[in-house]
């Protein structure tokens, strides 16, 4: 184990250049999947006829596969049906697809918390149910949503790392990179690698608690 | 549309990974279980030093992907793709099992406690006897959703060639040089495992909001 080999600046800062790709692709697919989770969420939680059974059905058999496979297939597979993407926006759609079918399910159980006077009070008081749902029923669930969203976006920078079987340059495969030059920096470069998760995922748990303290 | 010879010409080759994924999960299943009951003991025990080892143990390995942990079994220590992985999805699903079982037991009112306790039961006995089988019925649900993401984070064994259902379909694929039906068909092996699961944790989970 060669520690101070291992930890010289310039692998210091090929690893947070890992790790800012790492945050940048969680952060953009946690945006698409809050967009497509919500519309999802929301025309099953209005039990739309037709629409909302057949995105169950296509969201229960997102969330019920492995991740890896989704990120795997997305890139390999999905040439041969000559839809060619790169590896970054690979890893975005895929990671989106799992991930917005994981909150779709958040944002219709958030919605399904909120009392369901309130969506009585809103019709009788002649809102009509667009109406109702966008003022009335939206903001409240939004604020219970947010803890869970935060877990969620913990959950996707961890998972951003097994886009390594696809190559994306982010935190793990640039450790990966390191390591692969000596034997000697393995576990430096691993506890480090797990420590910048740590810090980052931590202190993302720290808030999503205080936020849910609050609530209470 | 799919090509089904895939399938059968294949079939062994499916069923071994399918085995292995199922062996893998269940015996995981089991340890990350008996971990996972030890550590919420610790992080609620009465003693101080317990519970700081056993919130230090949750937070930090619920806040590592599990990838870099089999990466620390398989290629620091050196063991095998199937012990790796599986020994790295115990450890973390273990942390997450520890949160919702000591959720369950915290759940549980303090009256409870307090009453076993001055009708004369020693701690231990209060939590065996008086807790513990009024947690069960609350723990049951996030436990099977526990049990579903170790089902599917089992195909972190494919990374370090473990063996598992996912690795047996790159096996298949570098065979026939096809990957989509390939993978439509690992998948298909997933789901078989997962829906039954997580139907039943639906049912309960209903059952559970009724009898409240």
């Amino acid at each position: 184990m060669d520690f101070a080999g291992a930890y010289t600046p310039d692998n210091i800062k090929f690893l947070l250049e890992g790790f800012w790709v790492t945050i940048q692709v969680a952060f953009v697919s946690i945006i698409l999947s809050f967009i497509i989770g919500g519309l999802v969420g929301i025309i099953r939680y209005a039990k739309v006829p037709v629409l909302s059974q057949i995105l169950a059905m296509i969201v229960e058999t997102v969330r019920n596969l492995p991740l890896l496979l989704i990120i795997f297939f997305t890139y390999f597979a999905l040439p041969e049906v000559r839809i060619k993407l790169e590896i970054i926006p690979a890893a975005i759609v895929a990671l989106t697809i799992f991930e917005s079918a994981m909150l779709s399910e958040v944002i219709r159980s958030g919605l399904k918390s909120v009392d369901k006077g309130q969506m009585e009070a809103a019709r009788s008081s002649g809102l009509s149910y667009v109406q109702a749902l966008i003022h009335i029923i939206l903001p409240q669930a939004l604020r219970r949503m947010v803890p869970p969203i935060v877990s969620q976006f913990i959950s996707l920078l961890k998972d951003t790392s097994l886009a390594v079987v696809i190559s994306l340059p982010e935190l793990t495969h640039h450790g990966q990179i390191i390591y692969g030059q000596s034997q000697k920096f393995l576990i430096p470069i691993l506890i480090l690698v797990a420590l910048m998760y740590f810090v980052v995922n931590y202190s993302l748990s720290i808030v999503a608690q205080r936020l849910e303290l609050k609530r209470t | 549309m799919l090509d089904f010879s895939i399938l059968t010409e294949n079939l062994d080759m499916y069923l071994v990974g399918f085995k292995n994924t199922i062996m893998s999960s269940l015996i995981a299943l089991v340890a990350s279980l008996i971990l996972g009951v030890l550590v919420a003991i610790m992080r609620i025990a009465p003693l101080k030093p317990l519970n700081w080892l056993g919130t230090a143990y949750v937070e930090i390995i619920r806040n590592i992907p599990l990838l870099i942990i089999t990466f620390f079994f398989f290629l620091g220590l050196k063991l095998s793709g199937i012990y790796a992985g599986t020994l790295a999805l115990t450890i973390y699903t273990s942390s997450f099992i520890a949160e919702a079982i000591r959720a369950g037991i915290l759940s549980v009112p303090k009256g409870q406690m307090e009453a076993a306790r001055s009708s004369g039961l020693t701690y231990g006995q209060a939590m065996r006897l008086v807790i513990l089988p009024q947690a069960v019925k609350i723990v049951i649900p996030p436990l099977g959703n526990q049990f579903i993401n170790l089902v599917k984070n089992s195909s972190i064994l494919a990374v370090v060639a473990g063996l598992d259902l996912m690795y047996h379909g790159d096996l298949i694929s570098s065979r026939t040089f096809i990957v989509f039906d390939v993978y439509i068909f690992v998948a298909a092996f997933y789901l078989i495992l997962t829906i039954p699961l997580s139907l039943g944790v639906g049912y309960l989970e209903k059952r559970l909001a009724k009898s409240n």
